[in-house]
């Protein structure tokens, strides 16, 4: 039986379905499986994608590709493939993809989450007879505190910050960190939170579409010369060590990643703090999410992809490791 | 235990010297004596013999997690300190039960210390509870502290400055009065916050004045005349403290290494009451053998006979602190130089030695001198003011470094291994080879020398060029030419090449130089200067 997901220059294919899944090179058509830079890439012909992922894949392939917008477990036929999204809860829109051909089912995670996320659908196990995964965080060392906790110690930091008279710069993706961030610290405060326009932008297909963040004020609206002192802002880590960040005068610097988990690497990025808040599964949840998936084979992807296949093959399961452009470490 | 962690995290975090210095004072400030005590301990990089090895806590972490081996060297590369990632391993991120903070002296007191009288069942369960009760970061501490691998990024001379600050005294007074060797407790942290110390210790040697590397023409110092020129010697400085009929080897990591060097001590009975020198302990047989020649009786646990007779040492004094109990550091070096000459006349003990005054009318003979300092296995020359006090730490202007340029090789990069600490997950530690008949030889390793942007070009050239995996380590295409400086070369028997280089470091990525024309096995060899 030939494997329903194979690896292209391209990227991940489905030769049955003749569609590619969050390539990175140009195919006539793609699966995107949620809207960050490293998986929605241009250059493709014609894009599906879930309703809650098109308007950001819009943004950001702007006119000429077709993006079809699918809702979750709708039924799509493509080739000789059946193609169905599913929740992911890595951010806003983000879809497993179930395909299904010649009584076969594979179903491709994208990144995923367990952890809960008051601004996305949360994650469904699919059953799967191969379950492509993930792996970014798949080292036993990644483990997750609870996101409130987090959020309390994003609070205690501001508020030590504010007292101190210095504002907080919280480095964040801007496309679901953010508004993860957001909603997390609207439960704790009524204080307003101050963003970058490329947050701002992101939090506005986020409220459109219903998601509840709390009023948020662009850094850009606000008048020249204005004191920060005391204030939160969140910014994408592109603005870090650019002439914006100039602005706020005494500051101090934090980022919300993963990564932050490891003080080699807090310490390596060169800011103040670091926040574990990660928007992919951590190694508990890779391993009870393939459990569930009741896969008899696993390829892992990104990240320790070839560590999870082998730990997986010594509790005797078939895995193994698809490699990707994208070795080392992304910015989770 | 909670604050001494908060202290350990807030000066890992920052590079400020002012707010390292400010959040020990704080703490030295708010804790209780007996805890303060403690972390002046662990601040002045006083360690505790190791309870435990990291093998051991490696092992019990093996069995409380089921992590396979395997991969907990693949967690060690991601993580780079092996405190942290049992720590990392055996913590309970998402919470749970928070256990009563027990404050620091009480956790060394009943917890860290009895570790040492169990047998390995019975410290297993005392770990297993340990790590239990207490959150990541602490976790870290604590393992670091049983390890005796307790770091943090604050030098000791920062901790004695907090600690003046807070008894308001000058650091160098606070420099003197926590030198030596003591346990810590509450009465010892009010002694030293005492505005006189009841009583100085006889074993207390004093702090070290440290030179500067002089990187400009030494014309630039001034008159030759007012300088005095050694040899700057390849060995171990140590200060020789004979005060209560007893005798008292420092080295400048003040540690005690009295009994590693037993001639010494015999010398030392020679020397009035009252006497402190700062000089090195060298490897000598007539004159000074290499420094790999010093490590072999260093790294013995037992000195017998034979290894004794194979590398006798001698002590090579160059200063005078303190002559008949009288503290000498604030007079001249021309007169302390003056009377540690007398002092070792009379002496007449053949392993305590007068370190030569190297004699060259102007600067420029003294740079001709200066080119036999391999041939007489040094450094190169040490230039002191002749008016200077004896200073404390790392001043610069009075004691300078004038180290002989080193040996430099073009070489290979063929391994890449992952970095620590701060560059864990990163590529940083390298494997340099040269040629050999055709094939590539490792060399040397290296691991310092690039900024951080070239470490972060070549971690990524190393991702995408890796030819080969051995666990962590990357063999990656024989295509990257680096050229690496080095202070001497040795043979060895131990590495492959048949040669070992000391202090190997990155001079400069030579981007311009393909593969091939990196140096031979043959041309390194040619340097060999030792002739053990």
């Amino acid at each position: 039986m030939p494997d329903l997901v194979v690896s292209t220059p391209e990227g991940l294919f489905c030769p049955a379905g003749g569609f590619h899944v969050d390539p990175w090179g140009p195919s006539a058509r793609a699966i995107v499986t949620h809207v960050h830079a490293d998986h929605a890439r241009p250059g493709s012909a014609a894009y599906l994608c879930t309703e809650a992922s098109a308007p950001f894949l819009r943004r950001r392939l702007g006119e000429g590709p077709v993006v079809q917008g699918a809702a979750y477990g709708e039924r799509i036929r493509l080739g000789d493939a059946v193609v169905s999204l599913h929740p992911a809860g890595h951010v806003l829109g983000s879809a497993q993809i179930r395909i299904e051909a010649a009584g076969r089912v594979w179903v491709v995670s994208g990144d995923y989450k367990r952890a809960p996320d008051p601004t996305c659908t949360p994650f469904e196990p699919v059953r799967a007879d191969v379950f492509v995964t993930e792996a970014t965080f798949a080292l036993p060392i990644y483990r997750w505190p609870e996101p409130d906790v987090v959020a309390a110690e994003v609070m205690a930091w501001w508020e030590r910050n504010r007292q101190a008279g210095a504002a907080s710069l919280l480095f964040c993706y801007a496309m679901g960190k953010a508004q993860r961030l957001l909603a997390e610290l609207g439960r704790l405060t009524d204080r307003p939170v101050l963003v970058h326009g490329a947050v701002a932008e992101m939090s506005e297909l986020y409220r459109r579409q219903g998601v509840w963040l709390p009023a948020t004020t662009r850094v850009a609206e606000l008048p020249a010369r204005r004191s920060y002192a005391g204030e939160l802002v969140l910014a994408p880590l592109s603005a870090g060590g650019t002439p914006w960040v100039r602005r706020f005068g005494e500051r101090e610097t934090a980022l919300a990643s993963g990564w932050m988990r490891v003080r080699g690497t807090r310490r390596r990025k060169g800011y103040d703090r670091g926040f574990v808040l990660s928007d992919h599964a951590d190694w508990p949840a890779l391993v009870r999410t393939i459990e569930e998936t009741g896969a008899e084979r696993v390829l892992a992807t990104h990240g320790y992809a070839e560590e999870l296949a082998r730990f997986l093959r010594e509790g005797g399961r078939e895995a193994g490791a698809i490699t990707t452009h994208f070795e080392g470490e992304a910015d989770a | 235990m909670r604050a001494f962690a908060r202290l350990y995290e807030e000066l890992d975090r920052t590079t400020s010297t002012n707010a390292k210095v400010a959040a020990m004072a704080a703490y030295f400030r708010s804790a209780p004596p007996g805890d303060a005590a403690w972390a002046l301990f662990f601040l002045t990089q006083r360690k505790i013999k190791r309870l435990l090895p990291t093998r051991v806590l490696w092992e019990l972490t093996l069995e409380m997690t089921g992590v396979p081996a395997w991969l907990l060297e693949h967690c060690y590369a991601a993580v780079g300190d092996g405190a942290e990632l049992v720590a990392l391993l055996v913590d309970r991120p998402a919470g749970g039960p928070a256990a009563a903070d027990l404050p620091l002296e009480r956790w060394m007191e009943e917890r860290v210390l009895p570790l040492k009288d169990m047998d390995l069942a019975a410290q297993a369960e005392a770990m297993r509870r340990c790590w239990s009760e207490l959150d990541t970061l602490q976790i870290l501490v604590l393992n670091k502290i049983i390890t005796g691998e307790f770091r943090v990024g604050a030098s000791a001379t920062l901790a004695i400055r907090a600690l003046a600050q807070v008894a308001g005294v000058p650091p160098q007074v606070m420099a003197h009065r926590v030198m030596g060797d003591w346990r810590p407790s509450a009465d010892l942290f009010r002694g030293l916050l005492a505005p006189e110390p009841e009583r100085r210790l006889d074993s207390h040697p004093y702090p070290f004045f440290l030179a500067s590397p002089l990187e400009e023409d030494p014309a630039s110092l001034g008159e030759r005349g007012e300088w005095m020129a050694e040899w700057k010697w390849d060995g171990i400085r140590a200060q020789l403290v004979r005060r209560g009929g007893a005798t008292y080897v420092w080295s400048r990591g003040e540690e005690l290494v009295t009994e590693r060097f037993p001639e010494i001590v015999a010398g030392a009975t020679h020397l009035p009451e009252g006497t402190v020198l700062d000089g090195e302990l060298l490897a000598f047989r007539g004159e000074a053998l290499p420094f790999a020649m010093l490590q072999k009786r260093i790294g013995r646990q037992k000195l017998t006979p034979s290894i004794l007779a194979a590398a006798p040492v001698a002590f090579m004094a160059y200063d005078l602190l303190e002559e008949g109990g009288e503290d000498l550091r604030g007079r001249p070096l021309s007169e302390r130089r003056a009377r540690l000459e007398a002092l070792l006349a009379r002496a007449a003990a053949p392993a305590l030695r007068p370190s030569p005054v190297v004699s060259g009318a102007g600067w420029a003979d003294l740079a001709r001198v200066r080119e036999e300092a391999r041939a007489r296995n040094v450094e190169g020359l040490m230039l002191k003011r002749l008016s200077s006090p004896y200073r404390t730490g790392r001043r610069r202007g009075d004691w300078w470094k004038w180290k002989i340029a080193p040996y430099t090789i073009d070489a290979v990069l063929v391994y890449a291994h992952p970095g620590h600490g701060r560059r864990a997950t990163l590529f940083t530690d390298y494997t340099f080879a040269v040629w050999d008949q055709g094939e590539l030889v490792p060399v040397a390793k290296a691991y310092s020398g690039l900024s951080d942007a070239e470490i972060a070009e070549l971690d990524a050239w190393v991702r995408r060029h890796t030819r080969e995996r051995f666990g962590p380590t990357r063999a990656v295409e024989p295509v990257q030419v680096f050229e690496l400086a080095f202070e001497a070369v040795a043979s060895s028997s131990r590495h492959r090449a048949g040669v070992a280089v000391r202090f190997p470091r990155i001079l400069r990525w030579r981007k311009d130089k393909p593969a091939a024309e990196a140096d031979t096995l043959e041309s390194v060899k040619a340097l060999l200067t030792v002739r053990a």
